[in-house]
């Protein structure tokens, strides 16, 4: 049969359709990740412990969702033998799949500092943590879109924006120190907060690791973003 | 460093009117495995066969230029005999002669004036070579046609490598065989690249994958494109070779 008689006819349906499911289930896990992220900063500001609860009980369904993806990503691959685009496209779901997994995870545990935190005032106004995840969040966003839609230019100047997180981050440790140099009896208020903050830089970095696996995934080169 | 370079190939079937290889250009890297890969009909097997003047077999009409170390083997002056000795070539099914071990090895030595004691190391060095010696050694009388079709497979290997080549040409080589002979043939062509410049034609592009340094990828008798084998099916650059590797077309 030559290629053009086999070009009329679609093939490979089932293996195109689990290849599009398996997507469309990335984005999702991504879009939970993300939400939880943002909740938990929204839970902290507004030292809101039942916010903070939800989120720590729907990282189960996220965990869940990882494993799943995982395993089907494992079954194309022995049972499709993908290649090139889908061969890509498959490595990226299974690493940022695990990007997405800590982010939950770290959001979850901002979510744990808010309920032991959540009757005591901020020890400081909380204006550097809210913009620190304003900027993680921009950055996931376009994630998202790059992965569904391969389109990667908003990619293109993820680290200034990480280093922005960083430069926040430093400063937030800086402004914290001072603080509890100043007022001891705040040491645990404040270290709760550089944890917050800490974790806030971490999902940065976790967000330029998926991107650079999305530059992969469209471009087939590989780019470390940091 | 290129063993074979081909420019500007064409070859017509049925008194030109079926263009089958058209303008054809590559080189093909020394001691390497090239794997040329395709849907049926796109003229990988006759791009083969152009490599070593098997198509004149047929009633054909080749145009360009096939460079075999620096030498066009379309040229008047070539030998064609002396060319397929060293360009050799392994064939889809197992096709031994109906003759002992030895003398399948032998055949091709003995026709060129070879002898008794040199036979004798000829033989045990290409089935040793061929990964077959282990199994034959103490057969080499028994008839080639009672072995294992894998086991045949690597006798012709073993016929080939005995006339001394430096290209060894494979078609579709274990097409015909379980995964387990496959996985000694391929696991012998690994092997055999230090010595031999290997092409070999699969459809079986996990083969390709798995046993060739470069890829080319042919469609409707055009060469689209040739790289490395982890280029061709990690980041293909042409959409057609990407809807074939992924078994998608058009």
């Amino acid at each position: 049969m030559l290629l053009g008689d086999s070009a009329k006819m679609p093939l490979r349906k089932e293996y195109t359709a689990n290849l599009e499911k398996l997507k469309v289930d990335v984005q999702k896990m991504g879009e939970l990740a993300k939400d939880s992220a943002r909740n938990a900063i929204t839970a902290l500001v507004q030292r809101d412990s039942v916010l903070a609860s939800r989120i720590i009980k729907e990282n189960v369904t996220i965990d869940d969702l990882e494993f799943d993806i995982e395993n089907r990503c494992m079954k194309l691959i022995a049972l499709q033998q993908p290649m090139a685009v889908d061969l890509r496209t498959i490595g990226t779901c299974m690493k940022i799949i695990t990007d997405f997994d800590r982010i939950s995870d770290l959001a979850g545990d901002i979510a744990e500092i808010v309920l032991q935190i959540a009757d005591e005032p901020h020890v400081k106004p909380l204006i550097d943590i809210p913009r620190m995840s304003e900027i993680s969040q921009g950055m996931l966003s376009d994630c998202l879109e790059a992965f569904s839609t391969g389109e990667i230019k908003m990619l293109e100047n993820f680290s200034d924006r990480d280093d922005e997180i960083d430069a926040l981050f430093d400063q937030i440790r800086r402004e914290l120190i001072t603080i509890t140099i100043e007022k001891p009896r705040f040491i645990e208020s404040a270290s709760h907060l550089n944890f917050v903050a800490l974790h806030l830089e971490r999902i940065g970095d976790h967000a330029c690791n998926i991107a650079s696996r999305i530059i992969y995934m469209v471009t087939g080169k590989r780019r470390k973003l940091e | 460093m290129s063993k074979i370079e081909v420019c500007g190939l064409n070859v017509y079937y049925e008194k030109g009117t079926v263009h089958a290889l058209k303008e054809v250009n590559i080189e093909i890297e020394s001691n390497k495995i090239t794997a040329l890969i395709g849907p049926s009909g796109c003229g990988k097997t006759t791009f083969l066969r152009a490599l070593n003047r098997m198509n004149e077999v047929n009633d054909v009409m080749t145009k360009g230029k096939v460079i075999i170390d620096g030498k066009d083997i379309y040229n008047g002056g070539v030998d064609v005999i002396q060319l397929r000795k060293k360009v050799g070539m392994v064939f889809q099914q197992p096709n031994p002669f109906p003759m002992s071990i030895y003398d399948n090895v032998a055949y091709g030595p003995r026709i060129h004036g070879m002898r008794n004691k040199k036979l004798d190391m000829i033989v045990e060095e290409s089935l040793k070579k061929a990964a077959l010696w282990d199994e034959v050694h103490d057969r080499l009388e028994k008839n080639a046609l009672k072995f294992s079709g894998g086991q045949q497979q690597r006798l012709c290997i073993a016929r080939a490598l005995a006339v001394n080549p430096e290209i060894i040409l494979f078609d579709e080589p274990c097409s015909a065989l379980d995964p387990i002979s496959t996985s000694k043939v391929e696991d012998l062509l690994r092997a055999l690249k230090k010595d031999y410049t290997i092409v070999i034609v699969t459809h079986n592009m996990q083969q390709a994958a798995r046993v060739s340094d470069f890829t080319a990828f042919f469609l409707l008798g055009e060469l689209i494109e040739c790289g490395k084998t982890t280029q061709i099916f990690e980041k293909p650059k042409d959409k057609r070779t990407e809807d074939y590797v992924t078994g998608r077309f058009g």
